[in-house]
């Protein structure tokens, strides 16, 4: 049936369509017309915001849902036709990893094993190499669930490589884990691919990582917007790209924030104290106004061209039927009251000497940071570095073993109460009431927050138009969009007009563009005096901090604004790094000294990965039992 | 465990692969605590708690008897009461003593002898006054019984010694078939059987393929070789392994603890067992694969299967006192004919007309359940 042109493929899809129908009974379009080929051998990324079709098109693959309409072929089989032949020949990592948390690691890799028919005589072969890859010898016997989300990634990718897969699906590998663990996890599929030649397609909303891939699929809305080799998509903002300096005084974000008013801008980002951006086609007038520099396009602006003009197209075609809505636009949150505008020299965050230990653990070992006034503080570290800790002890969740904590010029020790009507706090996971609506929501935590009468409509009124959910106000918040579920926790924990707020991981698994969207208001927030402290796994974002913290197995290992941290890791007069440079080579280093000082070598005494999970699941007891 | 050599031949892959399944399913339940909870200690916590502590029998009932005749036949009927595994009687000589003692609830019945008893006994109109503690009309009913019991007693034991027989209290002779002793364990013990199996069977398999989704485990163990047949069964045969131990325990507990009589084959016992455990088994996983939510499951679960089988299987109500809409729904509920059985097999013995068609029902049954189950295990996202 398959012709020879067919076979050579690995995948090929032709105008694949495919709708689902959300609870309110709207029809979304996942995947609308959606043609493609994939070549044997080759890495395939499909990037996209959220809601492009990622996950859709990964899973028709798998035969586990199929196309309303088109035809896809995978490895030269109908899929829709014969799914478990399919099945029988590819291996897939959905985004959950499908580990058994209740198996070890060992057992995890001979269930998926015997699954696939894997002979004893080739798992003899087989496994010390998918050991060595991932580095999880040492801890065959350890529960998956006790494994770091890092560790658990890469056995759930080892699990789909107990035997050659003609063609390897992963869906978001990446998402969730810090840049150490994401490199890792990228070194074994790079060799993977060249050693093996090996056909892998996955998914994921970082861009850095398709610059890797041998071929991109950029998707947007159901739409293909793209297909070729990631310099193709550089190359559309090759000429447009630039480099500009902040005028003397002023921030890079804030020029950024500037830069990305200007309709006449597609994309800005801070980048080492400057300000990279893509212009229009006729953006050769900006240089007049400022000091700028041409620059490599990289994928990522290439992406966002790309995503600026699917938009226009979609924002004609929105403004026809005559509901149009502008992007953040200026964004001046208008904040009445105790706010002042700009970053003060006084510290509104003390901490000294900060411990926190749970039994034997040390999860933070004498920490100390000062937060000024209406600064963007970042606190970046890999899993289970203690940022999540010292965050709860700050927000008086959780209370210190011993050390200072003044937050807002409360003790927090003796007037944890005050302090936490100063303090607004998101937490990592979306901890508002799905059930409730948005309005009912806001209105719920104005009264936690004691506000009434005339000041909690205003203050009600205010959230829902400078999040911009007005529109959505009736619409119950377990169903709002991944990016404006964000934005309603945020203006919950404004409400209150806090002096300090507290974001955890706020960007974790959310697309590009609501990332941007995202920074803006932070960025809006810092000018009008809040102090926002903030961690993340995006080492780029660190480049809106004024100053950041980094750390590791609960020690502050680098302190200062994202400029001094970049030049502690690298020399003078070498390449200029990048943050997410800095940050491993920071990281790395300190691990090395640690294990040659405290600990022989081979013994990895403290281990670094597990600790975050373990101190979770029992909570004060001692950590650190290992192997069952 | 199949070797390397069968590799190749279908079957012999089918059956590596149900093995790995099984197996995987085996160390998951061994270590997930709630199994264990669900499936061990449970039934003997309902076991020791429905053989010990919630009988239904009514014994050692604090009773006053207030003996105003001090003529050896009032003695002597006083100490009837005294002698009596049902009562725990206190003798008083004030009526007003155990009116208060009653009205303290520190007794729950008082027997009055009066000063004329005697003399009436001779007339053949003696009479006792018994006073009830109202408050639960079944336990009162009880108490009544019993001392009508106490009373035709010692009654009888006059006329045996020789002495007039009585014209007064009415002799009642109380008599239960199949539970001579009316010792309510004998039939909650098996009663404690159906609720565990069903728990077992149902409640915990609900959680099992919905938590498979709610992990994400499903997905990935779809996009390999693996058939969704040998999903099923990889999910069936530890769970009704765990269901077999159960019972074991259970019938342990009932002969060696509770001497509950059995009169029936064990062949038979087990045997309707097994037919019961695939019933609930079914029903557990179809909830589960249909539900793909462990919490929603696991109420669905026992609102359809733990609660009727407490309540609509004829295990604490029974059947025939029920309206006649109620009991058409027994009808659908399985718990109804294993209960039936079991308590054939125990009180009665094998009695073919019984078993046979309430095993026909259990078999029709779990075919059926199994059958909805293995549809809705499709390779397939929703």
């Amino acid at each position: 049936m398959s012709t020879d042109a067919q076979t050579t493929l690995a995948l090929r899809g032709r105008d694949i369509r495919k709708t689902f129908r959300r609870a309110t009974g709207e029809i979304i379009n996942a995947l609308d017309g959606v043609s493609l080929d994939v070549a044997h051998g080759t890495l395939t990324a499909l990037v996209g915001p959220d809601g492009a079709g990622k996950t859709t098109l990964i899973r028709l693959a798998t035969g586990l849902i199929f196309a309303d309409a088109g035809e896809l072929t995978v490895l030269g089989v109908d899929v829709a036709a014969d799914p478990q032949q399919v099945q029988d020949r590819i291996s897939y990592m959905p985004q959950k990893f499908g580990l058994y948390e209740d198996l070890s690691v060992q057992e995890n890799l001979d269930l998926y094993a015997d699954l696939h028919g894997v002979t004893h005589e080739e798992r003899r072969e087989r496994y010390p190499r998918l050991m060595e890859m991932t580095a999880l010898g040492p801890f065959t016997g350890r529960l998956a669930g006790r494994l770091s989300g890092g560790m658990k990634q890469k056995l759930g990718l080892a699990c789909t490589l107990v035997r050659s897969p003609e063609l390897l699906l992963l869906d978001e590998p990446t998402v969730g884990v810090d840049p150490l663990s994401r490199r890792e996890l990228w070194d074994i599929i790079l060799r993977l691919v060249n050693d093996q030649e090996l056909s892998v397609i996955l998914s994921t909303s970082y861009l850095d990582e398709a610059e890797r891939c041998g071929h991109v699929i950029v998707l947007h809305e159901g739409k293909m917007l793209a297909h070729g080799a990631p310099a193709e998509v550089s190359a559309l903002a090759a000429g447009r790209t630039f480099l500009a300096d902040p005028p003397m005084g002023k921030l890079a974000r804030a020029l950024q924030a500037q830069l990305l008013d200007d309709p006449g801008i597609v994309d800005a980002v801070p980048e080492g104290g400057r300000v990279r951006f893509v212009g229009n086609e006729n953006v050769q007038d900006e240089g007049k106004k400022m000091k700028i520099e041409a620059a490599e396009p990289r994928f990522e602006d290439g992406f966002m061209v790309l995503l600026h003009k699917s938009a226009q197209g979609a924002k004609e075609k929105r403004s026809r039927e005559g509901i149009e809505k502008e992007r953040p636009g200026s964004l001046s949150l208008a904040l009445p009251g105790s706010w002042s505008p700009g970053v003060q020299e006084e510290a509104v965050v003390q901490v000294r000497d900060l411990v926190r230990r749970f039994g034997v653990f040390m999860a933070v070992d004498h920490v100390s940071f000062e937060v000024r006034r209406g600064e963007i503080f970042g606190l970046l570290g890999p899993n289970g570095a203690g940022k999540t800790t010292t965050f709860r002890m700050l927000c008086g969740l959780l209370p210190a073993t011993s050390g200072t904590l003044r937050v807002a010029g409360v003790d927090l020790r003796y007037a944890r109460a005050s302090a936490r009507q100063r303090i607004g706090y998101v937490a990592q996971k979306f901890s508002l009431y799905g059930q409730l609506t948005v309005a009912e929501n806001l209105n719920f935590f104005a009264s936690a927050y004691n506000l009434r009468g005339l000041r909690k409509r205003d203050r009600m009124s205010w959230a829902l138009e400078q999040f911009e959910l007005g529109p959505l106000a009736d619409l119950p918040s377990g169903q709002l969009p991944g990016g404006y579920k964000q934005r309603l926790a945020m203006a919950a924990a404004l409400l209150h007009e806090p002096e300090t707020l507290f974001l955890d991981e706020p960007t974790s698994g959310v697309d590009p563009l609501a990332r941007r969207d995202f920074w803006r208001r932070i960025t809006a927030l810092a000018e009008q005096g809040v102090t926002v402290i903030v961690t993340t796994h995006f080492m780029e974002e660190a480049e809106y901090c004024d100053r950041v913290v980094i750390m590791d197995a609960g020690r502050v290992l680098a302190q200062g604004t994202p400029a001094e941290v970049r030049r502690r890791a690298y020399g003078e007069g070498e390449r200029e790094p990048t943050m997410e440079d800095a940050f491993i080579a920071i990281v790395e280093e300190a691990r090395e000294q640690n294990s040659d000082q405290a600990l022989g070598p081979g013994q990895p005494g403290r281990d670094p990965y597990t600790v975050e999970e373990e101190r979770e699941q029992n909570d004060g007891q001692p950590a650190g039992r290992g192997a069952a | 465990m199949a070797g390397a050599a069968s590799k190749g031949h279908p079957f012999f892959a089918k059956g590596r692969r149900l093995w790995a399944l099984v197996r995987k399913e085996s160390r998951q339940v061994v270590r997930d605590p709630s199994s264990i909870a669900i499936g061990i200690v449970l039934p003997v916590v309902l076991i020791l708690l429905f053989g010990y502590g919630l009988s239904l029998d009514v014994k050692n009932v604090p009773v006053a008897v207030v003996l105003e005749d001090p003529a050896p036949e009032a003695t002597e009927l006083a100490a009837s009461f005294q002698l009596s595994p049902y009562f725990d009687a206190a003798l008083l000589t004030s009526m007003v003593r155990a009116q208060q003692q009653m009205l303290a609830r520190k007794v729950d019945a008082i027997l009055r002898i009066r000063p004329d008893f005697t003399r009436h006994l001779a007339l053949g109109d003696a009479e006792v006054q018994l006073l009830v503690h109202g408050t639960d009309a079944n336990h009162a009913r009880i108490i009544q019984v019993y001392a009508q019991g106490a009373i035709g007693q010692w009654a009888a034991r006059r006329a045996a010694e020789g002495k007039e027989a009585l014209r007064g209290p009415v002799t009642v002779q109380n008599r239960v078939w199949f539970n001579e002793a009316n010792e309510s364990r004998y039939f909650l013990v098996p009663g404690v059987i159906v609720l565990i199996m069903t728990l077992i069977g149902a409640f915990l398999t609900s959680l099992v393929v919905a938590r498979e989704w709610e992990r994400g485990t499903m997905e990935a163990m779809f996009v390999t070789p693996v058939r969704p047949d040998e999903i099923l069964l990889g999910k069936t045969i530890p769970y009704f392994v765990l269901g077999m131990i159960g019972l074991a325990l259970c019938l342990l507990a009932a002969k060696f603890l509770f001497h509950v009589p059995f009169r029936g084959s064990a062949l038979v016992l087990i045997g309707s067992s097994m037919l019961y455990l695939l019933v609930a088994l079914a029903m557990g996983l179809l909830i589960s694969s249909a539900l793909k939510s462990q919490f929603v499951a696991s109420q669905v679960a026992l609102l359809v299967t733990f609660l009727p089988a407490v309540m609509l299987s004829g295990f604490l109500f029974d059947l025939r006192s029920m309206p006649a809409a109620v009991r058409v729904i027994t009808y659908i509920v399985p718990a109804r004919y294993y209960v039936t059985l079991l308590q054939t097999v125990f009180l009665a013995g094998d009695i073919w007309a019984v078993i046979v068609p309430n095993a026909a029902v259990l078999t029709g049954m779990a075919s059926l359940f199994f059958v909805l189950t293995r549809r809705a295990t499709q390779k397939k996202l929703a």
